[in-house]
């Protein structure tokens, strides 16, 4: 029964004003019901739980189908219904993009492979096939702003344009699949496809056209470039199809290996409490934390210096080799370290000591920067190789040289 | 890239320009500008930019350019040595 009072009330407020704690997106109507019960007025007898109240269901969701935050309506097609998308972000995405970055969420974080489309695209309108990696959809979708246009999104397992079409997912045999399964030719009168430059390595133009039909033009390498590469008619400047590794892109891709370093790093740590308990008495736990934490401190120089200050350092820091680079900021910043610990508690550290806590920063460091050869666009695999050969066995033995010399520094 | 530069003398790029047709996809494709047109056929103008990605190789029309391609990843390459090409994954 519907509780009586004596006032008019409006529509929502007439409702039970039960809502789910869908926080802040009420309207004013649902929160003026709910502040109402709350005061204890005349309303007092509504039920009223939760916040206010959430907005109706989309038009266009479907039982058992999720609307996706970035779909702004659907376009009908002769192929059937195809989402639009936004061109903007929005913080959800941002929150997407913060994680992938940083490396949680980075698996299965991606969109469903098939047709999108951006503003009001026609049966002339381009094709711009992509990756379903949501950065690289969401890379793709936030410049096309004001553009009509199709977007096909390959399954690519979750992967972005450059790694997929190293591991082959991204090839001609999956555009082909999806023009076919997603009815393009339906949807548009020409033939031609424009593929990010990067899908290159593994997907043959020819090979495209010999299956589908549709003719594949290679697209500028960042998805900024493309309004420019449209606007001219499909063609790309010299300077859109080199890739680049501006600071930012550094950064971009730098968080990960920090982010992947929690899985050795209280290990790493825990060995080395451990081996600074060794000294004249057996095992000594006032010394594992008098000397521990300055081992410990210049393990994770060599964290930051291979995994950071190296991305960051990279055009300026000597040399050719990762490694060498690796050695040099996180050696430099052992001897920080062993600064800091001198000033700091000059007693606990002996001069061999200082010496193991450089080695341990440089050679990890070393060790770290090399693995960052894999987020960079310029490191050849015949590169890579060569100088893991080199370096790995002077990591190693830096290591050990600075095991022995710590254990050797209690005594 | 000019300004970031790896390893020199490693690249295993090759070119048969006799094969060469001049249909400038090699140019097209190659992110780093190591192959280039001149007089309607490719040469490699900067052999040590050559990143190894291979989007030459794969778009190539005659089969002229020649490389060993892969991902200049070292953690890839360090399970491909511990564990054999079948099972090392990369990123």
């Amino acid at each position: 029964m519907m509780p009586l009072t004596g006032k008019k009330r409006t529509t929502a407020a007439a409702d039970p004003c039960c809502c789910s704690d869908a926080p802040g997106r009420g309207d004013a109507a649902a929160s003026s019901c709910c502040d109402g019960s709350a005061s204890g007025g005349e309303d007092s007898g509504q039920p009223c739980c939760g916040g206010p109240q959430a907005p109706a269901a989309s038009p266009m969701a479907r039982p058992g189908y999720e609307l996706h935050p970035f779909v702004e309506t659907f376009r009908t097609t002769l192929a059937g219904p195809v989402p639009v998308v936004r061109t903007s972000l929005d913080r959800r995405d941002f929150r997407g993009t913060l994680g992938a970055r940083l490396g949680y969420g980075r698996d299965g974080y991606r969109v469903a492979p098939g047709l999108y489309a951006v503003g009001r695209p026609g049966p002339d309108s381009p094709v711009l096939v992509t990756a379903d990696y949501k950065l690289s959809f969401d890379a793709l979708r936030r410049e096309l702003s004001g553009i009509d246009a199709w977007i096909l999104v390959l399954d690519t397992r979750g992967i972005n344009v450059w790694c997929a079409a190293g591991k082959g997912t991204f090839s001609a045999a999956a555009v082909a699949r999806l023009v076919e399964a997603s009815g393009l030719a339906r949807v548009v009168s020409h033939r031609r496809l424009i593929v990010p430059q990067l899908a290159a390595p593994g997907l043959d133009a020819r090979d495209v056209r010999r299956r589908c039909g549709f003719t594949v033009m290679f697209g500028p390498v960042r998805a900024a470039d493309l309004p420019a590469f449209l606007r001219a008619g499909n063609r790309a400047e010299p300077a859109m199809r080199r890739v680049t590794f501006t600071l930012s892109e550094r950064l971009a891709v730098a968080p990960v290996e920090v982010y992947h370093a929690r899985k050795w790093l209280w290990w790493a740590a825990l060995a080395a409490l451990a081996v600074s308990g060794i000294g004249p008495g057996v095992f000594s736990l006032a010394a594992v934390w008098e000397r521990g934490v300055w081992l410990v401190a210049a393990i994770l120089a060599g964290l930051v210096g291979g995994a950071l200050v190296v991305p960051v350092f990279l055009p300026w820091l000597p040399g050719r080799a990762f490694a060498f680079k690796g050695a040099i900021a996180a050696g430099g910043l052992g001897l920080l370290t062993v600064l800091a610990q001198a000033a700091w508690a000059p007693a606990a550290v002996s001069s061999a000591g200082r010496l193991a806590m450089v080695l341990v920063a440089g050679s990890l460091g070393s060790y770290l920067a090399m693995n960052f050869t894999g987020s960079t666009p310029f490191a050849s695999p015949s590169g890579v190789e060569r100088e893991m050969r080199r370096a790995m066995p002077l990591q190693a033995v830096g290591l050990v040289i600075a095991a022995i010399l710590w254990i050797i520094s209690a005594f | 890239m000019r300004d970031m530069r790896y390893l020199s003398g490693v690249a295993s790029i090759s070119l048969d320009v006799r094969r060469c047709v001049g249909c400038g996809l090699c140019e097209a494709v190659c992110p780093h500008g190591v192959l280039a047109l001149t007089e309607g056929k490719a040469g490699i103008v900067d052999r040590d930019g050559c990143m190894e990605c291979g989007a030459c190789v794969t778009n190539c029309p005659t089969g002229a350019v020649a490389v060993t391609p892969g991902v200049g990843c070292a953690a890839y390459i360090l399970q491909v040595w511990l564990k054999g090409k079948a099972k090392a994954s990369c990123c």
